[in-house]
């Protein structure tokens, strides 16, 4: 499937491009909104990065496969991001990462069928203060429990 | 105590308020000065960095050349990713606009035009809220061209947010400027030293978020003022983020040199439970462990903490009560590592693999006593050896919550002790060639 960037999104790459001295550094920014457009990053969001950039598919590639908030693959509606680091643990992210990859039928990284969720055991989200936590896609859930992760779930269900 | 980076005031985000509480006024004091002048008032007020290491922010800025027709650059550290802090955030969320204000001081200090906030790409909220901060203080000319108006003065420098995608290793200072320039963000060999050689081969000074956050006081009150609150080889105050098993966990700000146990039981509100502690990492995840026994009198800043055998690192504080589990928490550490390993260095992509592999094998009940002394050799051989300080990081949880827990690991494991040779080749080698009696 061939991929553009929309004229608005070319717009907000061009911003990030003013920031630097030379284009490449707007690689980051340009591969999330990518991903953003695309639901994931595709070998054609891939290209037309490089293109726009100029830089090297290995290059693009590259960076892609270093950061972990890109994703290769089709992700869920809701992107499900359960912290199990110690601060989390300590107080029950383990029993939420049990609780959440029981109801939603997924493992890490695995998209439900109807690609509603998908999820992922994330690395210390600095909501240690807060925890346990769970992010859905950019928002962060914090102070939870196993009740309260119950709602977030069964509301996400309802909205779709 | 007076608050320095975090004041109990409302709304204080918002320009305006910031503004009446005399914002802005501080680097409009240090435009008045010489640049050499800045950078020797902030060398004396002893401010440290808030990032880990705790080296003094002003001999930092000093390294800057000063004839250079080279452009030099600000990068604001706020990657934040070590398990365990959760204080810049916080800097975002409430006083952004004092990270400006340091921002600008310390551009003025060492040269720079442009200075590049760099922040964890999970923060979306607080990368929104400190971009607003950011437009606001475009909009009143305290940043970018129009200060050259506002202030009458020739210099001016801009700010931007650069939003990282999820490494850990990112908030490595050269790491850090890979990202920035759009490369996988593996960290650099040292030296050439940041300073003479970083972003895009120019001078670049890196500093903690909170670091540059305490400069505009510092320039307002005077560095003698800063340098008489604390702990005097460590002086300010620190965010400490309290988290794990704590009644109320959070950030507080406290003078440097704070009693760990007054951290604990008076502010974060002791342990659930009134449960005994069995373990406190004082400074991130990858600061030495301290046993509870351990922590009678321990001062939270730089020196004391060195002393009792651990370290400040970013001040966040995990504590863990008498129930804890401390295989599984060593485990979920050096799984953090293994992951975050950027794979550069043999020692640390390696030996990280290695430890995880080695204490699960304790945790799933299979581990034998040589297992323990295997963690503290394989710890041992990735300290010093890797090009950045991860594999320190990655090594010191081990090495030393093993040899401060070695009744309560040994407890865990086998006592027999078997040297597992799943290799075939080399266990044949053993009775090919028996290896000489050297008993006799
Ligand atoms: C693996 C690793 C991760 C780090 N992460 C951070 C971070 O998230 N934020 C930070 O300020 N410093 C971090 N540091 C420390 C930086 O390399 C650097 O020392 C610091 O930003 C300098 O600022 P300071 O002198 O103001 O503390 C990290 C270091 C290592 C080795
Ligand atoms: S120590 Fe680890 S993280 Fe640092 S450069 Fe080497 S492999 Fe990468
Ligand atoms: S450990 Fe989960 S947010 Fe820090």
């Amino acid at each position: 499937m061939n991929f553009k960037f929309t004229e608005e999104n070319l717009n907000r790459i061009q911003k990030e491009i003013n920031k630097y001295p030379v284009k490449k550094p707007a690689v980051m920014a340009a591969l999330y909104v990518g991903q953003e457009q695309n639901g994931y990053i595709s070998d054609e969001v891939i290209k037309e990065v490089a293109g726009l950039l100029e830089m090297t598919l290995e290059e693009v590639l590259g960076v892609v496969t270093f950061y972990t908030m890109y994703h290769q693959k089709q992700m869920g509606k809701y992107h499900i991001q359960v912290c199990t680091n110690v601060s989390c643990m300590l107080r029950g992210g383990y029993e939420i990462w049990d609780q959440v990859k029981n109801k939603l039928g997924i493992n890490n990284l695995e998209v439900s069928e109807d690609h509603n969720f998908s999820l992922e055991e994330v690395e210390c989200m600095g909501s240690c203060g807060t925890a346990p936590m769970i992010a859905v896609n950019e928002d962060y859930y914090e102070n939870l429990n196993k009740e309260k992760v119950e709602e977030i779930l069964e509301s996400l269900s309802k909205t779709n | 105590m007076e608050k320095i980076v975090l004041p109990d005031i409302e709304n204080f985000h918002q320009i305006d308020v910031y503004l009446s509480n005399d914002g802005y006024k501080s680097v409009k004091k240090a435009f008045g000065q010489t640049t050499d002048e800045i950078i020797d008032q902030v060398k004396k007020s002893g401010l440290r960095g808030r990032g880990g290491a705790a080296f003094s922010a002003g001999l930092k800025w000093s390294f800057m050349p000063k004839t250079t027709d080279k452009p030099k650059y600000l990068c604001v550290n706020g990657d934040e990713s070590e398990p365990g802090s959760f204080k810049d955030r916080e800097i975002f969320e409430h006083n952004p606009h004092q990270l400006i204000e340091g921002t600008l001081i310390t551009c003025y200090a060492i040269g720079a035009k442009v200075a590049y906030i760099y922040i964890r790409g999970e923060y979306h909220k607080w990368i929104k809220l400190m971009q607003k901060a950011i437009d606001a203080a475009y909009e009143k000319g305290y940043v970018g061209e129009k200060m050259k108006e506002t202030f009458g003065t020739d210099f001016y420098c801009d700010i931007y947010i650069h939003k990282g995608a999820g490494a850990y290793i990112c908030g490595e200072e050269s790491a850090l400027m890979n990202s920035l320039e759009g490369q996988r963000g593996y960290p650099r060999i040292k030296p050439p030293f940041p300073a003479h050689n970083g972003l895009w081969g120019n001078p670049t000074t890196i500093n903690n978020v909170e670091t540059i956050a305490n400069v505009p006081k510092i320039i307002e009150k005077g560095w003698q003022w800063f340098a008489a609150i604390g702990e005097p080889k460590h002086p300010g105050t620190l965010l400490f983020g309290v988290s794990g098993h704590v009644n109320k966990p959070g950030i507080y700000e406290l003078p440097s040199g704070t009693l760990l146990t007054d951290i604990i039981y008076k502010y974060a509100g002791g342990i659930p439970g009134d449960k005994k502690i069995l373990c406190v990492i004082p400074g991130g995840s990858s600061m030495p462990p301290l046993r509870g026994d351990q922590l009678e009198g321990v001062k939270m800043d730089a020196e004391s903490l060195k002393e009792a055998g651990s370290a400040i690192g970013t001040g966040g504080i995990m504590v863990m009560d008498e129930d804890t589990d401390l295989v599984k928490v060593l485990a979920r550490i050096t799984k953090f590592y293994h992951h975050e390993s950027c794979g550069l260095c043999t020692p640390c992509r390696e030996g990280t693999g290695w430890m995880e592999k080695v204490i699960n094998r304790i945790l799933n009940g299979e581990g034998s006593t040589n297992d323990l002394d295997l963690l503290i050799s394989i710890a041992n051989n990735i300290e010093g050896n890797t090009i950045c300080a991860l594999g320190e990081a990655a090594a010191w949880p081990v090495r030393y919550m093993i040899a401060r827990f070695r009744d309560y690991f040994e407890e865990r494991v086998n006592k027999k002790i078997t040297i597992p040779v799943k290799n075939k080749v080399h266990s044949m080698r053993h009775t090919a060639f028996p290896l000489p009696d050297i008993t006799k």
